[in-house]
Order: structure tokens, then sequence, then C-alpha cells
């Protein structure tokens, strides 16, 4: 498989905590891959040390085949990504965040690809409006624009549909979707939502105290553990991580 | 350069104390040649000191306060988690603060000039020199702000507005350092702006050797320098090794 992200024996500690305890997975090329699990099992530690803002404590990161710890500004030109906590400036109007972070991706042909993202996420009558302004669901597809702008090969989503209505959030993810199948990228994606997470993942990474619990096909791993549904597993993977690791 | 552009109001604090220090500075220099019988004029040394001094606020505050845009609007993440290197992150601040450090100086000289006849020019190339001194040293404090920030979180923002006003009185801005007790000479000599005030000083009455001090003075501010862009680096090291950008909020820190 053509991985645009390996990651192995990743580990973070902190003192006597262990957030993440030798994860291994890959994401690959047109693959949208679900990082499932509670609160605290170690999802956003996980996303946080792929992004290069927290040092593993063992383990790697090749993005592309390139090593996050020692090239991480080459690793993170072919990534870029969302979160529900990483707003874009209040102060700046959408057009010139945008114009700054095409700046800092590098991106050829900056006002064109500023005019398609602005277009692609229905953000041109906004262009102008500073984005404090908009409301979280306009500002959460600002911040999509601003993840979609250098076409990543690597696209790290954290609960990037948790605050969009129900429509907005289809809308979304066949986009998103759409740029899994279409170009050359992959997505990582973190999601509270079973149902989101069905429909749109091809492989899904149950963590739980920061090891991968289960993994698979979110159609049919559920069935294949004993429960009705995904987030019936969930429920498990979050109340009874250990009847799980017995099936192991 | 949009945030300047939408919001005018942030010239103010590039221009306001500036041209307040200059109006009350001139009047008491205008004052002092009134009533002092120096048999020379106080304006070169004291509203000059005024136009040097406010040079190495604007250096500093230019470096501090595109940091802190970043802090106020939860920015970092959104920058340390892309190809910017922590290199370019200082390099772009030292950046904003050659735009903000040369329109606050054009502004307070023209102002000198304006209402009281008065412009440093006449310094020629060591007015450079100084300026330098006071430039690469103003960054520094900004560095070391900016860190102080980082590390401490964003209400160490107090911190960061009266560094230059704890200097200060150590380096010698209006009077000679000689005037000051032993141990806060020690200080004023390892600091690198007494280098710039004594050299002007030095030009002004022609006494000393003001090259000499333009010297010193500008290789002792790379010094401090180099060290605050080491802390600084050292600062968002231990920030990735700690997890702390991704949690910087409200009241967290690197």
């Amino acid at each position: 498989m053509n991985a645009v992200l390996e990651v192995k024996n990743l580990r973070k500690e902190y003192g006597e905590t262990v957030a993440v305890d030798g994860v291994s997975f890959t994401v690959g090329k047109n693959e949208i891959v679900g990082l499932l699990g509670p609160n605290g099992a170690g999802k956003t530690t996980t996303i946080n040390m792929v992004l290069g803002v927290l040092e593993p404590s063992g383990g790697s990161i090749a993005i592309e085949g390139i090593d996050v710890r020692t090239r991480r500004s080459e690793a993170m030109q072919r990534t870029n990504f969302a979160a529900v906590y990483a707003q874009l400036p209040g102060n700046l109007r959408v057009r010139e965040s945008l114009t700054v972070f095409g700046h800092i991706y590098r991106v050829d042909d900056l006002k064109m690809r500023i005019a398609e993202v602005l277009k692609e996420f229905e953000l041109e009558k906004f262009a102008d409006t500073k984005v404090g302004l908009l409301s979280s669901g306009e500002q959460a597809r600002v911040s999509l624009a601003k993840a979609m702008l250098n076409k990543p090969r690597l696209l790290l989503l954290d609960e990037p549909t948790a605050s969009l209505d129900p429509s907005t959030a289809r809308a979304i993810r066949e986009k998103i979707r759409a740029f899994a199948k279409s170009g050359e990228g992959g997505v990582l994606w973190t999601s509270h939502n079973m149902l989101e997470v069905e429909m749109v993942c091809d492989r899904v990474l149950f963590l739980s105290h920061g090891k991968i619990l289960l993994e698979g096909n979110p159609k049919t791993l559920a069935a294949e553990h004993g429960k009705k549904n995904l987030e019936e597993l969930f429920i498990t993977v979050a109340r009874e991580p250990l009847s799980l690791e017995l099936e192991k | 350069m949009y945030l300047v552009r939408d919001h005018p109001q942030r010239l103010f604090q590039i221009l306001v104390w500036a041209a307040l220090d200059i109006v009350l500075w001139g009047f008491i220099t205008k004052y002092l040649n009134d009533v002092g019988n120096a048999g020379f004029s106080f304006a070169p040394t004291l509203l000059g000191a005024v136009v040097l001094w406010s040079f190495l606020g604007r250096a500093q505050q230019g470096v501090s306060t595109p940091a802190l845009e970043d802090v106020w609007s939860r920015n970092l993440l959104n920058f340390f988690a892309s190809p910017l290197t922590v290199a370019e992150y200082a390099a772009g601040l030292v950046c904003a603060s050659i735009t903000t450090s040369i329109v606050g100086f054009a502004c307070v000289c023209a102002l000198a000039f304006l209402f009281f006849g008065f412009t440093v020019f006449w310094m020629g190339a060591q007015l450079f020199a100084f300026l330098m001194i006071l430039f690469i040293f103003g960054v520094a404090l900004g560095l070391l702000g900016v860190s102080i920030v980082f590390r401490f979180g964003p209400s160490a923002e107090w911190f960061v507005w009266p560094i230059p006003a704890v200097i200060e009185p150590f380096v010698g801005v209006f009077y000679p350092v000689s005037v000051l007790p032993g141990w806060m000479q020690v200080l004023a000599h390892a600091l690198p702006p007494s280098y710039a005030f004594e050299g002007l000083r030095s030009v002004v009455f022609g006494t000393g050797a003001a090259t000499e001090d333009a010297l010193i003075g500008i290789a002792l501010s790379l010094v401090y320098l180099a060290a605050a862009y080491v802390f600084f680096v050292y600062i968002h090291k231990r920030a990735v090794r700690s997890g702390a950008i991704a949690r910087f909020s409200a009241e967290n820190s690197f």
C-alpha cells in the first residue's frame, strides 16, 4: 500500500503516565481512517505528535516517507489539519486568513487557489468578513478551507463536523470523501459521531488507554465483536476495554 | 499589516507614548535652557535621548506585540503545526519590528522637529550606530518578553510592557553612567543601551570615544540577541516536549 502516513511504535509519556503506548498504524492514499476512542484515550495526543507540535517519547512518524522528527517542516508542507480547538484568528477577514496560511504553506498561484476553496466551501460571500463574526459552523468551514488550501497529502481532522448542523455536516463529509477519493491524499479523522464514522471511514482504529484495541472495517467491526452497531462497540471500548482485550 | 490597516488605532500605541515623551521633555528642555545658564543646549542630550529611548521601546514592542496578537487570537497552534520553523517565526517578528520601529522613529523625529526644531540627524553615521545598538537590544528584549509569555502563559503579558522601564535607570538615558552608585555602574556596563547614551553625550560634548562606545555596544547587543534567541528556541522545544503548544489557551503556558 502507498502509505501517506506511517506511525510505528509511537509512545508518549508524561512522567509516570503513558498517554500513547506503542501505537502503530498507517493511512493509505485515498483512504479515510477513523481514530476513535473515549475522551483521554490518546487520539489528540497522537494527532499532535503527527503534527510535530508534541515530541514523542518513542517510535517514529513518517509522512510520505519523510520523518517528522528530523524533517518536520518538509513533512508539514504535505500535511494540513482542522480541529475544533484550533480556530483561525477572529480579527482577520476570511480571505486575509487564507492568504496568510497560503504563504506559510507556500501554495502556488495562491489567489486562484483561495478562490477555489472559497467556492468549494461556499464561503465566497464571507470572503471579506472577519472570521470572528462568523457562526461556529461557518468558522468550521473556514478552518476546512484552510486545511485544503495546500492540497495536503495527509489531512488530519479532529472532530471537523462537531459544530455543524446536520445538513452542513453532510456536505462537508461529502467534500472530504471526494477529496480522499479523487486526489493523492489520505485522511486521519477523529469523531464521536459513530454514524458519521460508519458513513465516511474506510477503516477505523479504536484507541483505549493509549493502545489500539481494535482495527477494522467500520461497517463490519461491530458485528465481528457481537455488538449491534459501532456506537455500542464504542461504549464497550470506553467502559469495558478489558473484555475486548481478552477477545484478542 | 492586515491588522494595522483594519485597525488604525493600533498605530496609536506605536506613536502616542513617544509623542507624549517628546512634548514633555521638549518643554522640560526648553525650561532648563532658559533657567539653567549651562552654557550649552540641553536639547541634544535630553530630547536626543528621548528620541533614541523611544526607538528602543518601539523595537521591543515591535517584536512582542505581533506574538501577543497570536496569543490573543489563539493562533499559535495553527502556526506551529504548519511548515513554519521557529527561526522563520522569530524572523517574522523581527520584520514586523523593523517596520514599526522605522514608522515610530520617523514620526518621533518629525514631532521633535516640528515642535522644537530639533533633529538627531546631525550625528550622522554615529546616529546609525546608536540606532543599531538600540534596535538589536530592543529585539532581544522583545524575544525575551515573548519567551516569558510562552513559558508562563498569557497572564505573564504584564511582564512584557515594563521591561524597558526597568532597564531605563541603569543605562544612563538622561544622565552619565558615572553618577550612578558602583553596583549600578557594573550593571550599566553590561547593558548595551548605556553605550548608545554615553556615546550620544560624547558626540554632543566632543569628549570620550563615541566610536569605541558604539562598537562595544553593537557587539554586546549581538550577544544579548543570540542569548535571547537561544532562550526562545529552548522555550519552544520545551513546549514541544510537554505538548503545551497544543494546549496553549487562556491560562495555559508552554
